[in-house]
């Protein structure tokens, strides 16, 4: 075995270990050290992976403590920009990503404390892709955002579902910048906006 | 045997003697072949005379048009005429020219009389009168026109020509339909802003769909203007029409709002009936059906192995299989299934460098074929005669219809004002002669 390796992949276990307990403690990595650059790349998106989840559960439970302790949004103008804030997704996905969660996690209280708040949840997509299969991804995506916010109490009649596909992007051009603007559920209030409640502790 | 068709097959023998009298004198290193006899991949030269009367030059450019884009003659163009319009004309003249066949059209009180020479045998084959009673040059008469166009391709290669064929599209929020060659393009009144024209096989009704709130699958009755929304799924995406052969039933896919996926549905055109459920695609997405022309089986775009490929399976939704080749693990998006009038081949779009190409599949040995390049192309829908194809092209820049030529390679732009997309090519037979 090349002896390089080794201490390389050594060294960035113990990187690894050392950058986890600075957030939380955690038993180290007990996988054997890999011996070539794939399984060293693997080991290093692992890591990467294993600090991006930590750091969005950690985030999504501070916002869920603001939103109970009241220090989150003043008045039924801030309530509603929470609620219409868009969720994003990644290409030809409609799996909720940790901002997509967090942002609705930040919904969440509002919906459970105004049970009178209606919304239609719109599902988009970017412009690759068939429009034809976009416009199913849009529903899907709209679906998606839709369940995560029932599971969590939200009545499922409170909530419609559309799907737009393709066709009303929010950035034109090509290119990621776009594409990712456009990957989006939007939220739009039907009824019962007006005088909204904040949420309580 | 009716006299009519007893005179075709006399005209018919004298075709080939004629054919068969020109083969030795052919030189194929000019591409230029003498003889009435139509072979694949050979294009015999064709003069369209100069016609007299009212609306002449027209009728002889709409002929000489229809005739260029059926890729199947070689229009010669002639700037002065070498021949009378009436009367025996000089063929020994045409013949050096490279001229096969001549047609000669003459005004008529009711139509156009059409005459088709045999230049090598020297001699008229085929004489047809067509009557023409709409307004000169009205979407209805240019209609006529293209219909004697069909005529004398027929009399010539044996088969009719597409000329008088109908395209629907979408531009912007609107649906459109326009005739072959481009021209008389008018716009059809939706409920809402629609997608995914489909026609009726007899050229009736077309069928889309709305999307956003309310989405459903619409059918529009071309010749009273009537519509009547048939999805009786409700919710989420009603979309992607496709009429069944027999007419009677169409199927068209659904994602319901609460649920992951999109599933085909085959139902009634009265908007009477209950949709029935063919795919079971556990929330994965079925979309973008399209008929084998015995209406047996479906080819459709689906996601259930992960990224979208084409399958297809019986019409009552057992048997599916991958039709489209892909390797797991890579990225690779297929889509957008039409199955050829033939049965023979199914066109798709297939992702190649972030972009879509057109390409075809033969489902006897499963090989495919890619025809574009330049530019993304997506959407092919085939012509009656399983030989072109209308596809979307970004090739000079704005989105655009194009019609592609599987023989002969050759493309033509069929519209010119950008955004046209989803073409859907209608089938020979239309209402509203």
């Amino acid at each position: 075995m090349n002896r390089l390796a080794r201490f390389a992949v050594v060294a960035l276990s113990l990187v690894s270990v050392v950058a986890l307990d600075g957030c939380r403690r955690r038993p180290a990595p007990t996988t054997a050290p890999p011996v070539n650059q794939d399984s060293i790349d693997a080991a290093d998106r692992a890591r990467r992976d294993a600090l991006e989840a930590e750091r969005l559960r950690m985030a999504r439970e501070d916002s869920i403590r603001r939103a109970n302790e009241g220090a989150g949004p003043v008045d039924s103008r801030d309530l509603m920009g929470i609620i219409m804030e868009p969720v994003y997704f990644d290409y030809d996905d409609s799996a909720l990503r940790g901002d997509a969660a967090r942002a609705l996690d930040e919904k969440l209280p509002i919906l459970l404390s105004n049970t009178g708040l209606v919304i239609r949840i719109a599902g988009h997509t970017d412009e690759r892709g068939s429009s034809e299969y976009n416009l199913a991804l849009g529903q899907r995506r709209a679906a998606s955002a839709k369940r995560y916010l029932v599971e969590r109490g939200v009545a499922d009649r409170r909530i419609t579902t559309i799907s737009y596909g393709e066709e009303r992007p929010v950035a034109l051009g090509e290119g990621e910048m776009a594409w990712s603007q456009n990957r989006r559920a939007e939220f739009e209030v039907l009824s019962g906006g007006g005088n909204l409640v904040r949420p309580r502790p | 045997m009716t006299a009519r068709s007893r005179y075709r097959v006399l005209a018919l023998l004298g075709l080939l003697a004629g054919a068969a009298a020109a083969a030795e004198a052919q030189d194929t290193t000019r591409g230029v072949r003498l003889g009435l006899q139509y072979r694949p991949g050979i294009q015999p030269g064709v003069v369209v005379l100069p016609v007299g009367g009212p609306e002449g030059d027209s009728i002889r450019a709409i002929i000489s048009r229809d005739l260029e884009n059926g890729d199947r003659l070689r229009v010669i163009a002639l700037d002065d005429s070498p021949g009378a319009r009436t009367g025996v004309p000089n063929y020994a003249l045409f013949a050096r020219l490279g001229a096969a066949g001549l047609v000669q059209a003459t005004r008529t009180a009711s139509g156009i009389h059409v005459a088709l020479h045999d230049v090598a045998a020297g001699r008229v084959v085929e004489v047809e009168d067509f009557p023409l009673r709409a307004a000169g040059l009205s979407r209805d008469w240019r209609w006529g026109v293209h219909g004697v166009s069909d005529a004398i391709e027929q009399w010539i290669t044996g088969t009719p020509g597409i000329a008088q064929t109908r395209i629907a599209f979408v531009r912007g929020a609107s649906l459109f339909v326009v005739d072959s060659d481009g021209a008389g393009e008018v716009s059809i009144p939706t409920v809402a802003a629609p997608l995914s024209p489909a026609w009726n096989p007899a050229g009736s009704l077309l069928a889309y769909n709305t999307y956003g709130v309310d989405s459903r699958v619409v059918v529009h009755d071309l010749a009273s203007g009537r519509s009547r929304a048939v999805s009786s799924t409700r919710g989420g995406v009603n979309q992607t029409p496709v009429f069944a052969p027999d007419g009677r039933t169409l199927v068209y896919a659904h994602a319901c709002e609460d649920c992951d996926g999109s599933d085909l549905y085959s139902v009634g055109i009265d908007g009477q009936s209950q949709a029935r459920r063919l795919t079971v695609g556990r929330g994965s997405i079925n979309v973008s059906p399209t008929y084998r022309p015995d209406g047996r089986r479906l080819a459709f775009t689906s996601s259930r192995a992960g990224s979208p490929q084409v399958y297809i399976m019986d019409a009552d939704g057992t048997n599916p299989e991958l039709l489209t080749t892909f390797v797991f693990g890579e990225a690779s998006y297929q889509s957008n299934p039409d199955w050829s009038p033939d049965g023979r081949l199914v066109a798709y779009q297939s992702q190649i460098a972030g972009r879509f190409q057109i390409k075809t599949i033969n489902l006897g040995d499963r090989t495919s074929r890619q025809w574009t390049s330049d530019g993304a192309n997506e959407d092919p829908s085939w012509a009656p005669n399983g030989r072109h194809l209308v596809f979307t092209s970004t090739r000079t820049g704005t989105r655009q219809l194009w019609i592609l030529d599987t023989e002969t390679g050759r493309s033509r732009q069929l519209t010119r004002t950008a955004g046209a997309r989803l073409p859907a090519w209608s089938r020979r037979q239309l209402a509203g002669r």
